[in-house]
């Protein structure tokens, strides 16, 4: 079931095409992310379809209803987390998550009993009380995203939901999102960190200079890049001198012998392992793993877009962030 | 039901952000006081008090209420919580209302304050009360948009103050508060006409003095003509300005 979808989405400031025409959907319980460089118009994309900027032209649809012209009542079912806090400074964190639960109609003991809760879920049960201006950066992106979810939206949209947090923090929040995932929550976010894409991400769309380049599943992008099928296999011995007979046999496959006990077989078309293993243990090679190797998703992106990673963060954010590398879990 | 529970709690985060603020509450309060002692203090005579009254309560409104609207809009739009409240499913005019109404309260407050300084200076007796507090509530309602009208064409909050003022300034000479208008130039009246504050001041010195010039369903409509002027106006710019 498709949550939102947009239609032809277009947006010009004065003359300049940030957005130009994009089509998309996301569907019901899924991570679907938007991958591209800094001015690449992910903001304004979820800007448009949460009411912070007119549609130059195209069409939105929540749950199959256009609402175009009229945002309001479809506000009701996004939770937003936008890329810089919007929250009130002198406001403790609790009374921030409540101000934002009666923003959509909570009663006070329903808003109240779910502000707990997620500062519980969130670990910040210890700054609760404390001035949400005293609140670190880390801490001040998870209650954002708490305060995104505390009406239980249809659909929460993350933008850029890592940046310029640090490595810690980040970690905390990416196990929150795929945390919230699994519990149901239909997420969209927005991210210039191939990596941060590729590990949350179900579906996603490349975006560039206001154009969807490629979008579909990790695998379909994945399978776009694969140049050839490797197979990577683990031995227990030393496979040089064996490079002849194993061509000899399996004429159709090249090999690239590695550095340590390891062999990688190349082929065109997908192709059967027994064979080739039993090839290995009638030469007393034991085999330990075979592996499929797959392109990652900044070969493909790098591919599909021609925009080398380290040019994502080129116009803002700070240099010491090097994505989020280190805060694999 | 949901969008008035959301117009409740901006109204009262507002109360305690803002108003209830101790610094807020003298800033609030000195207006009026310095309005107060300014022209009372320095007019012995007991019966010219009365004569200054609407005045002073006009003025007090005015200051009062135009002065709270940088803060509670303009700041909060520069520190982008403004944002929060443009994404929540409630109207742009129920929110606008919830942002204004703190400060319209605050405004007939103030105006009580030099009510309450001249109870005990001069004799209070003969006055309209009920006249009083419509027209009170008028000018505050008018003047809270008039700040309104200031805080979301501006995006700093000192060009809000100094916006302000622009309006505010002229107003103390051509409203007929301490010069009738009537004793202004020729040329420079039409301006007295042009701006609300002539009308809510008519309407308090009949109110207080039964001395007003203008008919009260005239000045009544106007107030209400601008009102509705002041706050479409404003939410036609916050769509344009804010919602980019
Ligand atoms: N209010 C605006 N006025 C003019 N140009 C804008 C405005 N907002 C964004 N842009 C431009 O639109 C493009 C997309 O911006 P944005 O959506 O913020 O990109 P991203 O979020 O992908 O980094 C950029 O070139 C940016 O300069
Ligand atoms: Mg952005």
């Amino acid at each position: 079931m498709k949550i939102i979808e947009a239609e032809n989405l277009t947006k010009t400031f004065n003359g300049f095409t940030a957005v130009n025409g994009v089509n998309f959907h996301i569907n019901r319980g899924e991570i679907f992310g938007f991958l591209g460089p800094n001015g690449a118009g992910k903001t304004t994309i979820i800007n448009m379809l949460t009411g912070l900027a007119k549609i130059t032209a195209g069409q939105v649809k929540l749950l199959g209803e256009d609402y175009t012209r009229s945002v309001k009542k479809a506000q009701a079912l996004m939770g937003i987390v936008p890329d810089e806090s919007n929250l009130y400074e002198e406001l403790s964190g609790r009374e921030n998550l409540c101000f934002c639960g009666a923003l959509y109609g909570m009663e006070k003991g329903l808003r109240e009993a779910r502000a707990d809760r997620l500062l519980e879920q969130f670990e910040l049960v210890e700054a609760a009380g404390r001035p949400f201006r005293a609140y670190s950066k880390g801490m001040k992106r998870k209650l954002a995203i708490a305060a995104g979810i505390i009406h239980q939206p249809e659909i929460l949209f993350l933008d850029e939901p890592t940046t310029g947090i640090d490595v810690g923090f980040a970690r905390q929040i990416r196990k929150l999102i795929v945390d919230l995932h699994r519990r149901g929550t239909t997420i969209f976010l927005t991210t210039h960190y191939i990596e941060e894409a590729e590990r949350l991400c179900e579906r996603l769309a490349f975006i560039v200079r206001g154009k969807i380049v490629r979008e579909g599943t990790v695998d379909e992008l994945m399978k776009e890049a694969q140049r050839d099928n490797i197979v990577r296999f683990t031995l227990g011995g030393d496979f040089s001198g064996l490079a002849g007979e194993f061509k000899a046999r399996f004429p159709g496959y090249a090999i690239q012998a590695g550095q340590d006990s390891g062999v990688s077989i190349h082929a065109p078309a997908p192709f059967p392992l027994l064979p080739l293993v039993q090839f290995f243990e009638e030469r007393s090679l034991p085999v330990y793993e075979a592996k499929i190797v797959r392109p990652s998703l900044e070969e493909v992106f790098v591919k599909i877009t021609g925009i080398e990673p380290q040019k994502m963060q080129n116009q803002q954010g700070p240099k010491s962030m090097k994505g989020p590398q280190g805060a694999r879990s | 039901m949901k969008a008035w529970i959301a117009f409740g709690n901006i109204f009262m985060k507002d109360m305690r952000s803002y108003y209830l603020k101790p610094p807020n509450i003298s800033w609030g309060l000195i207006f009026p006081i310095a309005w107060t002692l300014m022209f009372f203090l320095r007019s012995p005579v007991p019966l010219e008090v009365r004569d200054l009254l609407p005045g002073v309560m006009s003025l007090s409104i005015l200051f009062g209420t135009t002065s709270m609207l940088a803060v509670t809009i303009t700041f909060e739009r520069k520190s982008r919580s403004f944002d929060r409240l443009l994404l929540a499913p409630i109207s742009l005019n129920l929110l606008m209302l919830a942002k204004t109404t703190g400060a319209i309260m605050f405004g007939v407050i103030n105006a009580f304050v030099p009510i309450l300084f001249a109870s005990f200076l001069t004799d209070l007796s003969g006055i309209n009360w009920p006249l009083v507090l419509g027209s009170v509530i008028f000018i505050a309602i008018t003047s809270t948009f008039l700040g309104l009208f200031v805080a979301v064409s501006v995006s700093q909050v000192f060009e809000a103050q100094t916006f302000s003022n622009f309006f505010r300034f002229p107003m103390l000479f051509l409203c007929g508060l301490f010069i009738p208008v009537a004793d202004l130039p020729v040329f420079i009246r039409p301006l007295s006409y042009i701006l609300p504050l002539t009308y809510g001041a008519d309407i308090l010195k009949t109110a207080v003095n039964n001395n007003g010039v203008l008919s009260l369903s005239l000045s009544f409509l106007m107030l209400l003509l601008f009102t509705a002027f002041l706050f479409s106006y404003s939410i036609y710019n916050v769509n344009r300005r804010w919602i980019l």
